[in-house]
């Protein structure tokens, strides 16, 4: 079986639904969240590449390594963020970050 | 600039004294108000030299009050001998008050307050008396009014007190309203506020008539008895009395100085002064007539009953105004101004009597608990008694003058309403007697009633309370002998000059000296008889009262229970009115209009804002699932109608 463009765009939306899901159905800890967004980053990242390859430009891979290079960036001061957040008040179980609450 | 200051003193007293309450500086405050009135007092002897005994009236323009089309009214004084005589007997009674009151409120915390009060009441009164039109009058009238309000209620944590100064208040705007009118009325015919100008054009409107709702009524009858409403109110007339009794919830001093010698006499004042408008309505003096002489008798047999010893003297004082009354509306002005006169010296020496005696008892008004102190306070009781005989009218002393003069007056109208007038007040002389030496032996004979350690206390007044007593007790033993021939005799027509005016055809005052003699003899013997019941009644047979009591229960009930005149207005105004303020205030006011007004609106705001705020759960998850359910119903809108 020939592996298809759809299939990789496939593969890329599951991955993606997955992230999505993994935002707002996670309720225990903040850092799924963030390996969630890390996710839906991916499966951006897959589009781009599997396009890439069917275009035959260059030009998404270049974006694509762009992403990873922000996404690692991102998910340090994510990281960086949760360490103070820790320090702080002491947990980072999501129930708890609420200061928002009207 | 001398008789400016007459009144303007006062109001500077007042004021300063106001100040120094703040800063609870009483004796300063003591001492500037009392300084005022007495000056005050000293340049009104000079005003009375000049004015009635010299004869120069004069009229003094202040300032341009009111100035609105054909509309004028000034700040302007009257000075003639009607004032001249209102202003002897305002500002030294008032000088007396205010000494007395140094002394009767030395205990009290907020006395710089109350001898602002006093002077502010003084300055209104003085600005009621020397006014030139009626509304600087109307001015004075409210400011008497405003200042009495405050002094009954002077101990307003006493929920009594309160009460009784909001009746006060409450009773006299009925009053107030028929003046009002009044002045009107008089706008309307005579196109001006300004004495003068009614004065001289009144008897030009004595046929006139005015349409009111159809009916044609004659204008200065309609006039005058709208004034005399506004006059029933302010001197507690039958009707409008209700107020008089429940003011004792004042302090004595006020009692003395607002609701026995001044202020009720307001009422008498004006229908005097308004005498030229007045005399071209006999109607309306035959209503002044019957008004006065039932209010004589229907008070007198009140007091007779009553327990507390301020209200009997406030019954009194409520009987005697009556009898002015009835003289004014016998077209015997003079003698009106002249028991106005000698009443106001002889009440307030009662008063301030009975101050001493509840001062002595400490602070007992109950006559039942009072007794056997003759001995302890002699110059109380002896000063109680030449006010009792001054106003049970015995010979030589002031009330003997004026209230025969008045009955005599009333017998001389040769009217049917002079008549009946002249009966109930002869019935009323021998009920003012009776209850007067009831008072006496009730408060100063038989055995102590009070309790051992008050009695043990019971002591005289201080010199300060017993000094102003003395110049009203000369003023209550001379002032009838002294003021006789100005006031009501041989120079009457002198001495008055063109401040009191009387149609040639009344001619009750001229007559009044040549009634019979026993018509002068009669409320002689009716007074000693009255003596003579009380001391037999309360002194040689003490168990008599309480069988004739007995034997006359439904007439002792009507009469101590004031006629019912409360429980009457109390079912048919008092509680009609707070029902429906009640329904105003939470129907209308609290249901309507706060309700849909600020309330609802306030209400709205906070319920919306509270659910929506709901929405901001603070969890970021809420926040992005909203997020995407935006983003998916922005994209389904897109793909499914905004691209085409």
């Amino acid at each position: 079986m020939e592996i298809t463009l759809s299939h990789y765009l496939s593969v890329s939306a599951i991955l993606f639904v997955f992230g999505v899901f993994g935002i707002f159905i996670n309720r225990k800890n903040v850092i799924t969240i963030l390996m969630s967004i890390e996710l839906i980053l991916l499966s951006v990242n897959i589009n781009m590449v599997a396009f890439s390859a069917f275009t035959g430009t260059i030009s998404g891979q270049i974006f694509s390594l762009f992403i990873l290079t922000v996404a690692a960036a991102e998910a340090a001061i994510g990281l960086a963020i949760l360490v103070i957040y820790f320090r702080n008040r002491g947990s980072i179980a999501v129930e708890d970050i609420n200061v928002m609450k009207g | 600039m001398l008789y400016q200051a007459i009144v303007f003193l006062p109001l500077l007293g007042a004021a300063v004294a106001g100040l120094l309450s703040v800063r609870q500086q009483h004796l300063p405050a003591e001492i500037v108000t009392v300084v005022g009135v007495c000056a005050s007092f000293l340049l009104s002897c000079f005003a009375f030299y000049h004015v009635a005994l010299l004869h120069n009236p004069v009229t003094i323009d202040v300032a341009r009050w009111i100035n609105s089309a054909d509309f004028v009214a000034n700040w302007s004084f009257r000075f003639d001998t009607l004032t001249a005589v209102m202003l002897i007997v305002v500002t030294s009674v008032s000088s007396c008050v205010h000494i007395y009151s140094i002394g009767y409120m030395h205990h009290d915390k907020a006395r710089a307050r109350f001898m602002s009060y006093l002077s502010l009441f003084t300055f209104a009164m003085l600005m009621l008396v020397t006014s030139d039109n009626l509304l600087q009058l109307f001015f004075g009238w409210e400011g008497v009014g405003v200042a009495s309000y405050l002094l009954i209620g002077f101990w307003y944590h006493k929920p009594s007190a309160h009460k009784a100064a909001m009746k006060a208040f409450i009773v006299n705007r009925v009053g107030d309203f028929g003046f009002a009118l009044g002045i009107f009325v008089i706008f309307y015919l005579f196109g001006s506020i300004e004495f003068d100008d009614i004065f001289s054009n009144a008897s030009d409107f004595s046929n006139t008539s005015i349409v009111f709702l159809g009916f044609e009524l004659p204008a200065l009858e309609v006039a005058a008895i709208l004034l005399f409403i506004g006059a029933m109110g302010k001197s507690a007339q039958l009707g409008l009395h209700t107020w008089l009794p429940d003011a004792m919830e004042g302090p004595t001093p006020v009692s003395a100085l607002i609701h026995a010698a001044t202020m009720v006499t307001a009422g008498v004042f004006l229908v005097c002064r308004l005498s030229p408008v007045i005399e071209y309505a006999p109607f309306a003096l035959d209503v002044i007539t019957v008004v006065g002489a039932l209010t004589a008798i229907f008070a007198a047999t009140i007091g007779m009953t009553q327990f507390d010893i301020k209200r009997v003297i406030a019954y009194s004082t409520c009987s005697q105004l009556g009898y002015m009354f009835f003289a004014a509306g016998v077209s015997a002005y003079p003698a009106a101004m002249f028991h106005l006169t000698t009443h106001a010296f002889f009440k307030a020496l009662l008063f301030l009597g009975a101050g001493s005696v509840i001062h002595a008892l400490s602070d007992e008004q109950d006559l039942r608990n009072m007794g056997g102190i003759w001995r302890k306070i002699p110059i109380t009781y002896s000063l109680m008694w030449i006010g009792s005989l001054a106003l049970a009218g015995f010979p030589f002393f002031a009330g003997y003058y004026s209230k025969d003069m008045i009955l005599e007056a009333a017998w001389a109208s040769h009217s049917f309403t002079g008549q009946m007038a002249f009966w109930l007040g002869c019935a009323a002389a021998l009920l003012t007697a009776f209850y007067s030496w009831r008072l006496l032996i009730m408060a100063f004979h038989g055995k102590p009633r009070c309790s051992a350690e008050v009695f043990e206390h019971v002591h005289e007044s201080p010199p300060i309370m017993i000094l102003p007593l003395i110049p009203l007790a000369f003023g209550a033993i001379f002032a009838g002998w002294f003021g006789y021939q100005s006031f009501v005799g041989y120079d009457m027509s002198y001495f008055w000059g063109d401040s009191l005016f009387i149609l040639p055809e009344h001619h009750a005052m001229e007559e009044a000296h040549h009634v019979a003699e026993w018509v002068k003899r009669l409320p002689v013997i009716l007074a000693a008889s009255g003596v003579g019941l009380a001391i037999i009644a309360y002194l040689i047979i003490p168990s008599l009262p309480a069988r004739v009591v007995s034997m006359a229960r439904p007439i002792h009930t009507l009469f101590f229970n004031k006629w019912f005149f409360d429980e009457l207005y109390d079912l048919l105004f008092v509680r009609a009115s707070v029902r429906f303020g009640r329904f105003l205030w939470v129907k209308g006011d609290k249901q309507t209009i706060d309700a849909f007004g600020p309330d609802g609106l306030s209400g709205l705001v906070l319920n919306g804002s509270n659910k929506l705020s709901k929405l901001q759960s603070g969890y970021v998850y809420h926040y992005a699932f909203a997020m995407m359910i935006g983003v998916v119903m922005l994209l389904s809108w897109y793909f499914s109608g905004f691209g085409r």
